[in-house]
């Protein structure tokens, strides 16, 4: 089985400029709604209380609503969690506010509504420890970028370094983009499959600088557009196969993974999927861009030893 | 060319068998198990107490299915959970007879059932967190008001040793509900006091009251000094649930500060949240007071035994049985240790305690140390609220420097205890449970289950395709896949990282990013064999070339991954843990594991006139 027969180079670098615009007008959105909406984030981060209650038949989210309301609870919000049966209560972060005494209070007036109410799980958050998060996780971030480019620098050239990051920063951005126009909710896993994902995506980036270096080894006569067109055109078929695995496992999370790690797949998703477009059509552009040339890449006194490569 | 040396076959199979050998635990499953501990800080679970255990199912007619004993519990596993409650109920009875003063915790567990001689080469099942298996939690108040007023009588003590110490006449030093009062006959003395105590307890804020000859000069403590005495206290008592958890043996609990007044503890698999409570509620603190030596005669310590203690000496039996009437003053709270450590006497080398005393602590030990030379002194170990002499050593001479060494009557196995007590002991203040919580086992069964699907479905999907598109080589990849997952899971239980959802998610997701490698393999073999190389060649330059590759994109991501391990914490961490090992396992299974079953297929035909990996023959 094969499914990629191409035996003509596709003549991505044509579409360069189109590409970028395209990889700027998706880049500004997300910022825009990053902007304009802000990030849904979970109470790991802004603090607050979250109690799942299971009921033993499906329920109705209003009167629960209306429950709540009527003893005084602003602010919260009540969702189905999973199937109809389990729900989730948001709660704000009070000053002042007992968190035992709150899931006390919660669980109480749930089970005078319904006996059959059933308190599953309760998380308390402080402020001090969500602003920990936060910038634990921002540094996180901060920190794998740094070590791509270094590595990616001391592995081929500064420039490759910064297209890749660029290129996979942008993929970021688009998954954050697209938990702050969705309103998903951001939590710590969902941090965690971006730096994941940030980390695979960049292995694209890395299989193309392989292959434009070969590139500039083995076609002498060719033009800097040629040789990338080339190695981009030899290593789609692996590129696709290889997220096409990778979301093969993110999908059966998806699929049942249930609730608990529905985001994290989701981000893992539009990770994946963006992975394959920017990590190829944004950061070879990039590197022209910057102006590669084969000077950069072959080191004419450098050893000639064939550098592994697909 | 495509051949192996032996020992690379040797190392395969090897790393097979022991993979297999570690994950084995994690299918026997978990059985009902009653577990014994001591309820009390001086009291070892032993032998005695495992056979008095055995004595008791016996009488019943209670058959364990296996009796351990580890360190500092006995645990007996049983059929079902039925006989688990009928003889966690008989072990209680017999061994706690008084039931308001219970000297063993017997609660109830899981235990793994899987054989002896597993648990024996330390294969044990994957450490479950709290999200799979459920467990509970706690929110504990510390009590800030109390952690001030220690403090107070700490600064209170150090006033009177700074006015001794330079002779400054006071006419009496009273600790009041807010402050220090210091009183004086004379306008100058305050006057000196005032610099004195300025200049050495910055902590305080003064001011002067009074006229006449009824001077006084009162002492709070400053907002800022507050502030950091709660933090600290609240910092000390996170250190000593710690320790105090740790050392009694809850295997990787969460302690975190939450809040400014509020530690969190987590114990994952605790099923019973009264032993839980029974761990944290160890609450010791230590006291060092005098012994009252003028009332140690037999009719006194008759009397006291009936109730008639002495007015300022409160009556204590020592662990060996002896009397003792202790005053009520106290010299020394544990506030000053710094340090205890288990040791030997220089000279007669007989096991002892070694202690560090604060620089407060030691100027009040020397001072105590040389008004009391042949007298006793009493270490004072207070659990929920009931006192106990830990040890009444005899003051041989002046101690000063802070360095405290207790010794005489003690085993090797004492002063280990004495010392962990000491410094484990010492909470800065009181701490109340003002939320427990349980993540139900049901919720945690039903996590396992979410993961162990996604984990598997995908599994089955990237094999299928593999199979399908890269047809036998796609089998090599298959069996190399298969081999990372027995690895990780090896790995998981070997390393006992606690593994959380996030964790099986991470699994899931290495299967799909380790295929990567094996993709770049098989594609650069095809690539070859459409160029016209050999079969043989082809193989060879396929894993040869990938390498390299496979290794740059490994770097990348364990570049994410070791962020996330570092920054992370929480789920991120489960997370981050799995990834970074599944990294190190995917390089080994997709590049060796899947070129031994390579070689071993291929490599030893001479005339191999094609490889199967699918469809090669278009140019």
């Amino acid at each position: 089985m094969e499914f990629f027969k191409i035996r003509r180079d596709i003549p991505f670098m044509r579409h360069a400029l189109a590409f970028n615009v395209i990889s700027l007008l998706t880049f500004l959105l997300a910022v825009g709604f990053l902007a304009l909406r802000g990030l849904n984030f979970s109470i790991e981060f802004t603090g607050g209380t979250v109690l799942e209650v299971s009921y033993e038949h499906p329920v109705d989210i209003e009167p629960i609503r209306n429950t709540l309301g009527q003893k005084g609870y602003h602010d919260f919000s009540v969702q189905n969690f999973g199937s109809s049966r389990d729900i989730l209560i948001r709660m704000p972060l009070k000053p002042g506010q007992e968190s035992a005494a709150l899931s006390r209070a919660v669980i109480e007036a749930l089970t005078a509504q319904d006996r059959s109410a059933n308190l599953k799980r309760v998380e308390f958050v402080g402020p001090q420890v969500g602003r920990e998060l936060a910038e634990n996780g921002a540094l996180a971030l901060l920190i794998t970028s740094l070590g791509i480019v270094i590595y990616l620098a001391f592995r081929f050239e500064w420039k490759f370094g910064v297209a890749a990051v660029i290129a996979n920063l942008h993929d970021v951005v688009i998954i954050l983009g697209f938990f702050a126009f969705f309103q998903w909710e951001f939590s710590l896993p969902v941090l965690a499959a971006i730096l994941a994902v940030l980390g695979y995506s960049v292995n694209e980036s890395v299989v193309v600088a392989d292959r434009i270096r070969e590139n500039f080894r083995k076609m002498r006569k060719a033009s800097v557009t040629q040789i990338i067109d080339n190695a981009i055109t030899r290593t789609m078929s692996r590129t696709i196969i290889t997220h096409g695995s990778t979301q093969m496992a993110v999908l059966a999370m998806l699929l049942f993974g249930g609730a608990a790690l529905h985001y994290f797949a989701v981000a893992l998703t539009i990770g994946i999927l963006f992975g394959i477009y920017s990590s190829v059509l944004v950061m070879a552009p990039l590197v022209r861009w910057l102006g590669v040339r084969r000077e950069d890449m072959v080191k004419p006194a450098q050893d000639r030893k064939q550098e592994a490569v697909v | 060319m495509n051949r192996y040396p032996l020992w690379t076959y040797v190392l395969v199979a090897l790393a097979v068998v022991l993979g297999l050998l570690y994950t084995l635990p994690n299918f026997f499953g978990e059985a009902p198990a009653v577990q014994v501990s001591s309820a009390k800080a001086t009291l070892k679970v032993d032998s005695a107490v495992l056979a008095r255990v055995e004595e008791t199912l016996k009488k019943s007619g209670i058959q364990p299915t296996g009796l351990f004993q580890d360190a500092g519990s006995i645990k007996v596993r049983l059929a079902d959970t039925d006989t688990q409650l009928k003889a966690k109920d008989l072990i209680n009875q017999g061994l706690n007879p008084d039931p308001q003063n219970p000297s063993y915790t017997v609660a109830l567990n899981l235990l793994s059932s899987s054989p002896a001689w597993l648990t024996a080469i330390h294969a044990l099942p994957m450490y479950l967190g709290l999200d799979l298996r459920g467990g509970v939690h706690f929110l504990l108040q510390v009590d800030m008001k109390a952690a001030l007023t220690k403090r107070l009588d700490a600064l209170t003590g150090d006033i009177r040793s700074q006015l001794r110490d330079k002779s400054i006449r006071h006419a009496g030093i009273a600790r009041e509900s807010s402050g220090v009062v210091i009183r004086f006959r004379d306008a100058e003395t305050r006057a000196k006091a005032r610099k004195q105590i300025e200049d050495q307890l910055p902590d305080l804020q003064l001011a002067d009251s009074g006229d006449g000859t009824e001077l006084r000069l009162t002492g709070t403590i400053k907002p800022e000094a507050q502030k950091r005495t709660q933090e600290f206290a609240l910092k000390q008592n996170i250190q000593t649930l710690h320790n105090r958890i740790n050392e009694l043996g809850v295997a990787e609990p969460i302690i975190q500060q939450q809040g400014a007044d509020r530690v969190v503890v987590q114990l994952p698999g605790v099923q019973d949240t009264a032993k839980a409570k029974e761990i944290l509620g160890r609450t010791a603190t230590l006291e060092i007071r005098m012994v009252d030596e003028d009332n140690m005669n037999a009719a006194a310590l008759a009397a006291a035994a009936q109730g008639q203690v002495p007015f300022g000496s409160e009556y204590y039996v020592e662990r060996n049985g002896q009397p003792l009437l202790v005053k009520k003053q106290v010299v020394l709270t544990g506030e000053r240790l710094t340090d205890a450590q288990p040791g030997f006497d220089n000279q007669t080398q007989e096991p002892a305690v070694h202690l560090t005393l604060d620089a407060a602590g030691a100027r009040i030990f020397r001072d105590v140390t040389r008004e009391s030379v042949g007298k006793r002194m009493a270490i004072l170990l207070f659990e929920k609220g009931k006192g106990e002499v830990v040890t009444a050593p005899v003051i041989r001479s002046e101690i000063g420097g802070g360095r405290v060494q207790i010794s005489g009557r003690m085993t090797t196995v004492e002063a280990n205890d004495t010392a962990l007590l000491l410094r484990a002991g010492s909470l800065a203040a009181p701490m109340e449970i003002v939320e427990e919580r349980t993540v139900g086992p049901s919720l945690g069964a039903e996590n396992i289950k979410k993961g162990f699907d996604s984990t598997i479905y995908g599994f089955a999907a990237i094999s299928a395709f593999m199979i399908v598109y890269y047809a036998v080589f796609g089998m090599f990849s298959v069996v190399a896949l298969s081999s990372n997952l027995l690895f990780l899971l090896a790995l998981l239980s070997l390393l006992q990282a606690t593994l959380t959802l996030p964790g099986i998610a991470a699994i899931a997701l290495t299967l799909g990013m380790a295929i990567d490698a094996n993709v770049l393999i098989n594609e650069r073999i095809r690539e070859e064999l459409r160029a016209g190389s050999t079969p043989q060649a082809a193989i060879h330059a396929g894993y040869e070339r990938a390498f390299g590759t496979i290794i740059d994109s490994n770097i990348t991501s364990l570049i994410a991954g070791l962020a996330l391990l570092i920054f992370g914490s929480g789920p991120v961490r489960g997370f981050a843990v799995v990834h970074v090992l599944g990294i190190f396992t995917s390089i080994f299974s997709s590049v060796v594991v899947s070129r031994s079953i390579a070689n071993l297929t291929y490599g030893s035909r001479r005339k191999l006139e094609r490889v199967s990996i699918g469809n090669t023959a278009w140019k």
